[in-house]
């Protein structure tokens, strides 16, 4: 017969991590839909009463968005342009319901490659915070999530926050998913970009992320480097450039589909990004 | 096991709540269970559906997601907490007077999703409304009318007001039992079962084909204290078998010795609900042996293909054909010959209500409270499971939160009948959505070449079909498709030469059974394609040339049925026609300079028999006056949310004359209703309405006797008395005077309608129907080229429908239709065990839906109930034609595979690309 913690401090939500694993419940949304039909009788650690982990707070050099963080409270936050992309990810995650439960730091934990948050995080170069009683540490979004389902988190650890250092001045953002269906579907591609834009018209930054092609959402680093510092009306997007995505075929779409929608995307990204707002 | 419970204190519709709960199970459990809301509902258990969206602090969350734990101390409002007891508030008012709940099992999700947006926008623009809904999946309404109603909350409107007597038929009468499904009241198959009912869990096959042992229970039982008893096979007294006829019962309620497909029934665990609940699956001793699966028709097909059925090698359960004129004649005689091969996949009814039921053993008889579509197919099929007399057995149906054909097959009925029967206690189950989706019938499969030929003119003259259907491992409605399909296969148009074969092939594969047409929706596919080609090549517009062939008043059907009456197909295209060439224009005009998002514009035409195919499918209805003055209508159909308990009691009242709002009824209960037969076969309106029209008629007739007056005069029952006036002469009868006839009736009339059909002969020639529907439908699409997307941007649906006896709920069923037609043509397609559920299998939400103009034809039908006949397949059947045939004025490309998900269509661009087609 399993337990359900729900405590009120962190201290003694790290405390029962290190007495040995819990399954960690903030929204859950992924939670249940894991368990249809079964009873549910594993140890929980139900997170949602930290209030230290709420919200999202602006310091200097980057913005911590809180564990409990949920997709709605980040639409609703007074945010800059460079994360219009990932609210725009917010409103295509689900209904409104799993918008106002699910957890931005609960999507990337839970690590499918349809993940809709990460590639968004992926182009805004977020970081995730580890927190175990005896440690802190930050790691990469990236190196973060390791596969399908699969992430760094030790047992014993919490992610507490996602960390977003600040793009240079101007950054703008997009994201664009494709699905069968409005609302509430599984991506078959979603692009990600963030550009930060130059003197005379050139590219200073640019990152682009593509889900739902990958084990894990990929950035595309030689288009990066491609684009970047060269003319804002020069970019355009070449089928080498998808080299890091392995996509699959699946009941949603087949490889070779998701690479030709993924270039169509990124291609349309890059187009928006161009446009200054 | 449950974990140790915690108290755990909230606000629930505003009073304060302190529950002992399992603070990890779900607040939707605990909602329904523990505290016995059972407004709150439950379609998949994993946030796809939004049947279960209750507010958390004012805003909207899936129940079934949120820890009970989690609600300490915050504010939760369910549906019962809209509106004071027995009253409606400004939403829910909005919804009645719009018909926006047809079965009404998403409208509790659709309520508080919309509650959650007036809170914070009093005034929302459509855009915000659709973004509201966006997480609730309604299956019947097409969503416009609840986006319509939520619209509307704003505008203070008076309540709708009774039509006076004689003036119900034709009346858009709010649904009489549309109150208690905006209050959550309304009690489905889950909602039914007493507190101490026993939980019935079905094991089934993991796999498409294997044999299997099962090993000893000693063990379970002992290691589960709860577990009452775990039925086998062994344990049916009566036949372990069912299905649809009579003579095919192939399906048993539980596996033998081996399993046909993966999902299959193989043992039952009943018992307390937290034990059953408990059992591990790798608990269940049961030991398999795979083996390799007959998948598709193809491999069924093939020569060394291993037999599903052992009495039946060649994989075939039937084949369907039909022979007129000389079709090779006809062929010759053409100038224009074309032929295409489509292809369509296992399509899920997705009702948003799982199978569910109670029973309960009465002394010698068992009673079931059950979601289904036919109950007296019910009871018949449960007496001969138990082995007992069919009088034995009471099907009471539940409300039906949607049914599309699935739910005319027995579920959990058998089951729950057998465990009520041998342990003596009620016993209730309701299935998961996995569970649901492997387990049920699905819409058959189709593998179809068909031919066409006609004249310089546009004459068609010959029209050459085969079809196979895939129909899994049972029988099913495998019979009625293959049967049906023939009959239908040319479309509504006169054609001379006909010549038509249907294949009926069992698979390893779920059982394909009714689904809102019967085959005749991929039928349409081939016949609407061919009609476009070959008005393309006589160089026709696609309308003209279907008006020159339409059938008509006068002409013979393929079967050789001659058509005396009701045949409005012209009609409805030349309703069309004018958006038609609007629509068409513009889109060419729009192409010109669009790149990559192109317009098209299609149309998509059918015909649909009413009624069972060739057989006798009579209903029979009775209404009865009280001592005190009640009118009763004893209603055999099942509502399944099209709207049957409104539409018999509009019928019956103004035949007998009287006011709808005085005549109460009684739904589909096998010990107080006579049997009207299945809902299905969009039958109910036809055959059981002419029969509540004779029995209204026969009652009236009744009392103008007995007061001696004329056919005129004025009928009006009050507490005690009836008060007949006939000009100026009044009359009376005392009701307390008469005796008793039955349940309390004092006077009672009752009417049989059985369609005038004919058996077909070996080459399918009679009479297979009393009458048809008429439809077309224009559809206008936007296709992304670079990435195959197809949105349906806006549709005309012109029906005839011969009367619409209540046009809100004619509108209903089409856009409800369309809903499911856009599915079928553009993205449901089922794999057993890849689709089993509602984010791998997407049904559309309200942002895949169409604006829609509904067109309403009627020429009366004489053998209908005031000139009407069925609407509830027709709505569906044109709307994938249409949608093909806008996807290739906007592309050049003639998609014949089903569902054309974007990965399809972009792949059909790409191969025309590289074969070097022009545009």
């Amino acid at each position: 017969m399993g337990s359900y913690l729900r405590p009120t401090a962190l201290g003694q939500a790290l405390e029962a991590l290190g007495e040995g694993p819990r399954t960690i419940v903030a929204g859950g949304t992924d939670h249940y839909p894991a368990r249809v039909g079964r009873q549910i009788d594993e140890d929980v650690l139900d997170i949602s009463a930290l209030r230290e982990l709420r919200g999202i707070a602006d310091t200097r050099k980057q913005v911590r968005i809180g564990a409990l963080t949920t997709w709605s409270d980040l639409v609703r936050a007074p945010l800059p342009a460079w994360f219009d992309g990932l609210k725009q990810a917010a409103r295509e995650v689900g209904g409104l319901q799993v918008q106002n439960a699910g957890t931005l730091c609960g999507n990337v934990c839970n690590a499918s490659p349809a993940a809709d948050g990460v590639p968004s995080l992926l182009a805004l170069d977020a970081r995730v915070e580890l927190s175990a009683r005896d440690r802190v540490r930050e790691l990469p979004l990236s190196e973060f999530i390791t596969g399908n389902r699969r992430t760094q988190r030790g047992h014993d650890e919490l992610v507490t926050a996602l960390i977003v250092p600040k793009p240079g001045k101007g950054a703008r953002s997009t994201f664009l998913k494709l699905g069968a269906r409005k609302y509430m579907v599984i991506s078959i591609v979603m692009v990600a970009g963030v550009l930060v834009p130059g003197r005379g018209g050139k590219i200073a930054d640019l990152r682009i992320a593509v889900g739902a092609c990958s084990e894990v959402a990929q950035r595309l680093s030689a288009l990066e480097a491609d684009l970047t510092g060269r003319p804002m009306t020069a970019a355009l997007a070449k089928p080498e450039h998808l080299a890091p995505l392995g996509p699959i075929d699946d009941i949603r779409g087949t490889a070779a589909y998701r690479r030709d929608a993924a270039l169509t995307l990124v291609r349309r990204a890059l187009a928006r990004l161009m446009i200054a707002p | 096991m449950k974990r140790e419970s915690r108290t755990v204190e909230f606000t629930l519709n505003g009073a304060a709540v302190s529950a002992a709960v399992d603070p990890g199970s779900r607040l939707s459990e605990v909602l329904r269970e523990d505290l016995g809301l059972k407004g709150t509902k439950v379609g998949c258990e994993a946030g796809d559906c939004g049947a279960c969206t209750v507010l958390l602090d004012g805003e909207q969350v899936c129940a079934c997601m949120v820890p009970a734990g989690q609600v300490a101390g915050r504010d939760v409002t369910t549906v019962e907490g809209l509106a004071a007891k027995g009253g409606l508030n400004a939403l829910q008012q909005a919804f009645h007077r719009h018909g926006a709940a047809q079965c009404g099992i998403c409208t509790p999700g659709m309520l508080m999703a919309a509650s959650d947006l007036l809170r914070r926008n009093a005034k929302p623009n459509r855009r915000a409304v659709m973004d509201a809904l966006g997480g609730v999946l309604c299956r019947c309404t097409g969503y416009r009318k609840i986006v319509e109603a939520i619209l509307d909350v704003a505008k203070a409107q008076a309540p709708p007001v009774d039509p006076p007597a004689g003036a119900a038929v034709g009346a858009r009468l709010a649904k009489i039992d549309g109150q208690a499904k905006l209050t959550g009241v309304e009690a489905f198959g889950d909602d039914v079962a007493p507190r101490d009912a026993l939980l019935l869990r079905v094991a089934r096959a993991p796999y498409a084909r294997a044999r299997f042992t099962i090993g000893t229970l000693d063990r379970l039982y002992a290691d589960h204290p709860g577990l009452l008893r775990v039925l086998t096979a062994d344990d049916v007294p009566g036949n372990n078998g069912f299905g649809i006829y009579p003579h095919i019962k192939d399906q048993p309620v539980l596996a033998e010795d081996r399993v046909r497909y993966r999902g299959e029934a193989v043992l039952a665990l009943v018992g307390e609900a937290a034990a059953v609940r408990a059992i591990p699956e790798e608990e269940i001793p049961i030991l398999w042996y795979a083996q390799e699966a007959v998948a598709g028709i193809e491999a069924a097909l093939a020569p060394d293909a291993p037999a599903v059925q052992e009495d039946k090698p060649d994989n075939v359960l039937t084949r369907g054909r039909l022979v007129k004129g000389d079709v090779e004649a006809g062929f010759a005689a053409a100038d224009h010959v074309v032929e295409g091969a489509w292809q369509t996949g296992f399509v899920e009814h997705a009702y948003i209500e799982p199978e569910a039921g109670c029973a309960r053993r009465v002394g010698d008889r068992i009673e079931v409270t059950v979601t289904t579509q036919a109950p007296y197919m019910d009871r018949d099929e449960t007496a001969q499971v138990l082995g007992v007399a069919p009088e034995q057995v009471r099907i009471v149906p539940s409300a039906c939160g949607g049914g599309f054909g699935g739910k005319l097959d027995v579920s959990v009925q058998p089951l729950l009948a057998l465990a009520a029967w041998l342990t003596g206690r009620p016993v209730r189950c309701a299935y998961t959505r996995p569970e649901s989706m492997a387990a049920s019938t699905k819409r058959h499969p189709a593998r179809i070449t068909a031919r066409a030929g006609c004249t310089d003119e546009g004459e068609i003259t010959a029209f050459r079909f085969h079809g196979d259907f895939n129909t899994g491992a049972y029988a099913s409605w495998g019979p009625t498709v293959a049967d049906r399909v023939p009959v239908h296969c040319t479309g509504p148009y006169f054609v001379p030469n006909v010549a038509a074969s249907s294949t009926a092939v069992l698979t390893n594969e779920p059982p394909a059974g009714a689904f809102r047409g019967f085959g005749v929706p991929q039928a349409a596919l081939a016949h609407e394609a061919l009609m476009d080609m070959m008005a393309e090549q006589a160089g026709i517009d696609p309308i003209e040339f279907r008006i020159k062939n339409a059938m008509a008043a006068g002409l013979e059907t393929a079967t050789g049925q001659r058509l005396e009456a009701s045949v409005g197909l012209v009609d409805c295209l030349e309703k069309v026609q004018p958006y038609w060439e609007d629509w068409r224009t513009a889109a060419v005009m729009r192409n010109a300079v669009k790149k990559t998002v192109k317009r098209g514009v299609g149309v998509g035409c059918m015909w649909y028999g009413c009624g069972n195919t060739s057989i006798s499918n009579p209903s029979t209805m009775t209404v009865g006056v009280s001592r005190d003055g009640r009118v009763t209508l004893y209603n055999g159909v099942a509502d399944i949310g099209q709207g049957s308990n409104t539409i018999m009691v509009q019928i019956c009242a103004d035949a007998l004359g009287v006011p709808a709002g005085t005549v109460g009824y009684v739904m589909g209960d096998t010990d107080r209703t006579a049997d009207a037969g299945k809902s299905s076969a969009s039958r109910q309106t036809f055959v059981s309405g002419k029969a509540a029209e004779l029995a209204g008629a026969d009652l009236r007739a009744q009392v103008l006797r007995l007061t001696n007056a004329g056919p005129k005069a004025e009928i009006k029952i009050g507490k005690r008395r009836i008060v007949v006036r006939d000009g100026a002469d009044r009359h009376e009868i005392d009701l307390a005077a008469l005796p008793e006839l039955a349940a309390g009736d004092v006077l009672r009339g009752s009417g049989t309608f059985d369609p005038p059909t004919t058996k077909l002969d070996e080459n399918g020639q009679g009479t297979p129907y009393g009458t048809y529907g008429f439809a077309a439908q224009i559809a206008e699409v936007e296709v992304d080229v670079d990435l195959g997307t197809v949105k349906v941007r806006r549709m005309v649906a012109a029906h005839d429908v011969g009367r619409a006896i209540n046009p809100v709920q004619v509108e209903g069923q089409i856009h409800g239709g369309i809903a499911q037609g856009l599915g079928l043509a553009l993205m449901e397609e089922y794999l057993p065990g890849r689709t089993e559920n509602l984010h791998d299998y997407l049904i559309p939400t309200v942002g895949d839906m169409p604006e829609i103009e509904v067109i309403i034809v009627e020429d009366p039908e004489p053998l209908g109930p005031y000139g009407a006949k069925g609407i509830g397949e027709p709505a569906l059947i044109p709307t994938a034609p249409a949608i093909l045939g806008a996807i290739y004025q906007a592309t050049g490309l003639r998609m014949t595979r089903l569902p054309v998900t974007p990965d399809r269509l972009r792949a059909a661009i790409l191969a025309r690309e590289r074969d070097g087609g022009n545009d």
